[in-house]
């Protein structure tokens, strides 16, 4: 039974803005990330890394390495424990042992340039990367694939030869097919043959990386007692855990992970990449060893999200209603299977009721680095193609784009692409404010000498999930209340925190004092991913403040000698119901539970079914130079349903952060490969971000259609809204320049190719 | 009666349906009675006695919390879904 809430507008901390309380010691450098830890006796340990991205591996020689001054350990893919080839629940996503293991360090063969072969631990890093250069690997190179049609063609090498592929149900051997899923409802091939227009289109898109700016790191320790302690970046210190056991085949009681400051995240610091060998070198040299990776290994060596190949088919009737979709999707899984095809299947048609609809997915291993989680996995790609191939059905067939989005929208009821029926949604909403934007309704205006000007919308979607969270709450002396929460902090959610408390507790956001700890502080949480914490961990809030006030209760009947069932309580006063005129404040009552019963606290623990899903539209504007191809972001407005804002800055920023990044995957990320399966544009000088010089001010309208599943209608928002700007800019530049484009990244040199 | 609506590629087992009516209290009663009229069917969706990892079971509009526990009321809709993630 899922609880549902009547939504509130009356509050007095949800919907404010406090400085979060982060923002000190972010601002002053004070924050510890991993790469300020330190500890007694450190060491540094660094990867033996592959030139190729498809070989055998002959021989490794480590003696030379091992014999230099300052080395105290050296590792390989026999060090490495054997896990189990089992697929695990990590709670939000799987985790095959084996696959993880083997992406962590190769045994006998390397399938991604980059992929370790070996480790070193020594004195320092500079000892540590030279006796690495010692490392003397003999090769055998092999043909490399590094996209998914190559790798499906009769003859392709193949990546892992022990992998056994799914094909709907069957199994297949001899193959770089991990996974074939349909999803198929209605009567698909009769509606696309009485349609009166239809469209069928294919399009392609490249691996793009998260782009965090904190590299992964990690410190670890294995003791006498065989208990491994873990100082790291992730997203999720209980899921790191779960897999660092797993790898390394212990307990995971034997593990306990403290997860630091983390500089960004979107999904590329779920899996865990240095935590186990850290604690092998560890194991090997008796001393604490902590690893910091490098640029160039994290493009190469580090989850981005899925390139692959689209192809879209829609039909509809004579009065502009959808009557029939087909989506064929491939995705680059990178060396090891578990690309994001099933997310793509839920999202694709997501904004839109169409009756018959076909998915097709397939997970494709390719010789590249194994794909991670990035912001919404899998709906960017599949928005751009639906959202342009939705745009050109209404261009052929001349209707207004809103109008047709409004008159297909999907609401209560419409069944996803998947299956699953929706409950509350507020996509009409958002089509709405929309509509009656400044935006959508101001004149494009005239672009400046030499430029063309174009306009572009489109929407995006993200389920958003729950899972579980728990929080612990304790009353201080003075009146304020400590938070302990499980949720490592990348958006601000430690302010959110506080607030979902003060609110039940009356008191302000910063009389709560929110800290994240490690695995042994606070009980199970899921990661910070899914666009769940605010909803879930928030949650926990919520229930655990309210059990508090339950808990003070007890101790003002002591102080009054009444009983608790006749005390109210509201805004922070506590107030017998038989002599109004008898309260005592919150702050007042901290101060004397000493003598009342001792500490006050309070757990709050959920596991949630479903969390209420997010949809938004986006519009923008851009001019684009005839004489360069380069196109300029001149306006941009972010819609999306967020629920409840709990902190409207925030929400606003993760609007205009997956706007950002969104912008930067249209028109120039991408894993510019080379044949022999190398990565060219392994940095940032040329693997080219937005910066805030290249972008105009996101505009963000809030819609709030408050979740009946949150006491506070919260509705997860920060990854829904980097679906919609990769469509909304091919839109753009299809109404700017009259041609449309069909690949990512949609680069100067693609506009002036289309140009001419 | 629980409405199954069945995976693409578990339909073979049911004669190529879409969609079955399926008496059970619990989703794992429903998945063993699954089995019992169309044999074949459970391997895909159990292992060791839980769902099978990368799968989860939407009832009405939830992705169940519960596995094979979860009750099922009457005329509820059951769908097999890629399990959730997220970044």
């Amino acid at each position: 039974m899922v609880a549902t809430f009547e939504p509130k507008t009356d509050y007095k901390v949800i919907g404010t803005r406090p400085i979060r309380h982060d923002g000190y010691d972010k601002v002053t450098g004070r924050a510890i990330y991993g790469g300020d830890l330190t500890l007694p006796g450190l060491i540094w340990g660094v990867c033996v890394r592959s030139p190729h991205a498809h070989a055998n591996i002959k021989s490794i020689d480590t003696s030379a390495a091992e014999a230099m001054d300052g080395v105290l350990a050296v590792i390989t893919g026999a060090d490495m424990p054997e896990a189990l080839d089992k697929l695990v629940d990590l709670g939000e996503g799987n985790v095959n042992f084996k696959w993880a293991s083997n992406k962590l360090m190769a045994d006998d063969k390397v399938v991604y340039r980059g992929h370790p072969v070996a480790a070193v631990a020594a004195v320092d890093r500079y000892t540590a990367e030279e006796a690495a250069r010692k490392v003397v690997v003999e090769y055998e190179v092999l043909k490399a694939v590094t996209n998914v049609t190559d790798a499906l063609a009769p003859d392709a090498p193949i990546v892992l030869p022990d992998l056994v592929g799914d094909d709907l149900g069957e199994d297949v051997t001899n193959t770089n097919m991990a996974e074939h899923v349909r999803h198929e409802f209605g009567d698909v091939e009769g509606a696309m043959a009485s349609a009166a227009h239809t469209i069928e289109r294919e399009y392609n898109m490249q691996m793009v990386h998260q782009g965090y700016i904190e590299p992964h790191n990690a410190t670890a320790v294995w003791d006498e007692e065989d208990r491994i302690k873990i100082w790291t970046s992730t997203q999720g210190a209980f899921a790191a855990r779960t897999q660092i056991a797993g790898i390394l085949q212990v307990d995971v009681s034997k593990v306990k992970v403290t997860p630091l400051e983390i500089g960004g995240g979107f999904g590329g610091k779920i899996p865990v990449y240095f935590e186990p060998i850290a604690a092998i070198l560890s194991r090997k040299s008796r001393r604490p060893v902590k690893m910091v990776m490098e640029r160039v290994a994290i493009f190469e060596t580090t989850g981005p999200t899925p390139g692959g190949r689209m192809i879209i088919k829609l039909g509809a009737d004579s009065n502009g209603k959808l009557t029939a979709a087909t989506a064929d999707i491939w995705f680059e899984a990178g060396a090891n299977p578990g690309s994001v095809i099933g997310p793509a299947a839920m999202c694709v048609y997501a904004p839109y009721e169409i009756p018959n609809t076909r998915i097709d997915g397939w997970d494709v291993v390719v010789n590249k680095p194994k794909t991670a989680a990035y912001r919404a996995p899998g709906s960017p790609q599949v928005a751009f193609a639906m959202e342009s191939a939705v745009e050109e059905l209404c261009e052929e067939a001349g209707w207004d784009s809103m109008q047709f989005r409004i008159d297909n929208v999907s609401r209560e009821g419409t069944r996803r692409g998947d299956g699953v029926l929706f409950s509350k949604i507020g996509m009409e909403e958002v089509l709405e404010a929309a509509k009656n934007s400044d935006h959508w309704n101001a004149p494009l205006g005239d672009p400046p000498l030499g430029k063309k000007r174009g306009r572009g919308m489109a929407s995006g979607y993200w389920f958003n999930i729950g899972l579980k969270s728990s929080v612990n709450l304790a009353v201080n002396s003075d009146g304020t209340v400590t938070l302990v929460e499980g949720s490592p902090d990348i958006g601000g959610t430690r302010v959110a925190m506080a607030m979902h408390v003060a609110e039940v507790l009356g008191i302000g956001a910063h009389d709560v004092r929110p800290s994240v700890v490690d695995t042994e502080l606070v009980g199970y949480t899921d990661v910070t991913g899914g666009s769940r914490t605010t909803y879930a961990t928030g949650y926990a809030c919520w229930i655990a403040a309210n059990q508090l006030v339950d808990e003070l209760k007890k101790r003002v009947g002591i102080l009054w000698d009444i009983n608790e069932e006749d005390i109210d309580f509201s805004d922070g006063i506590f107030n017998s119901k038989a002599e109004s005129e008898k309260t005592i404040g919150f702050k007042e009552l901290a101060g004397k539970l000493a003598d009342l019963g001792g500490p006050a606290t309070s757990i709050g623990n959920v596991d949630l079914e479903s969390a209420g899903d997010g949809f938004g539209l986006h519009i923008v504007d851009i001019d684009i130079d005839t004489e360069t191809g380069k196109t300029d972001v001149v306006r941009f407005t972010a819609i999306q349903d967020v629920g409840t804002a709990i902190h409207p800055s925030y929400v606003e920023g993760q609007l205009q952060g997956g706007a950002v990044q969104g912008i930067g995957w249209a028109l120039n990320e991408e894993y510019y490969m080379e044949e022999d399966g190398s990565m060219a544009n392994s940095s940032f000088l040329d693997y080219r971000m937005p910066t805030s010089l290249d972008l105009p001010p996101i505009d963000t309208i809030l819609v709030e259609v408050p979740n009946p599943l949150h006491p506070y209608g919260v509705r997860g928002v920060g990854e829904t809204p980097i679906c919609p700007p990769i469509p909304a800019i091919a839109n753009a530049i299809a109404n700017a320049i009259g041609t449309r484009l069909y690949n990512t990244p949609m680069n100067a040199g693609s506009i002036m190719e289309a140009l001419s | 009666m629980a409405q199954v609506f069945l995976p693409y590629a578990l339909r073979k087992y049911a004669g190529g349906v879409e969609q079955v009516g399926m008496l059970a209290d619990t989703l794992g009663e429903l998945i063993d009675k699954l089995e019992a009229a169309y044999p074949g069917m459970k391997r895909h969706l159990v292992v060791d006695g839980a769902l099978k990892p990368g799968l989860a079971a939407v009832v009405g509009h939830t992705a169940t919390r519960r596995g094979l526990l979860q009750k099922l009321e009457d005329d509820v809709e059951v769908h097999f879904i890629t399990a959730i993630s997220g970044g």
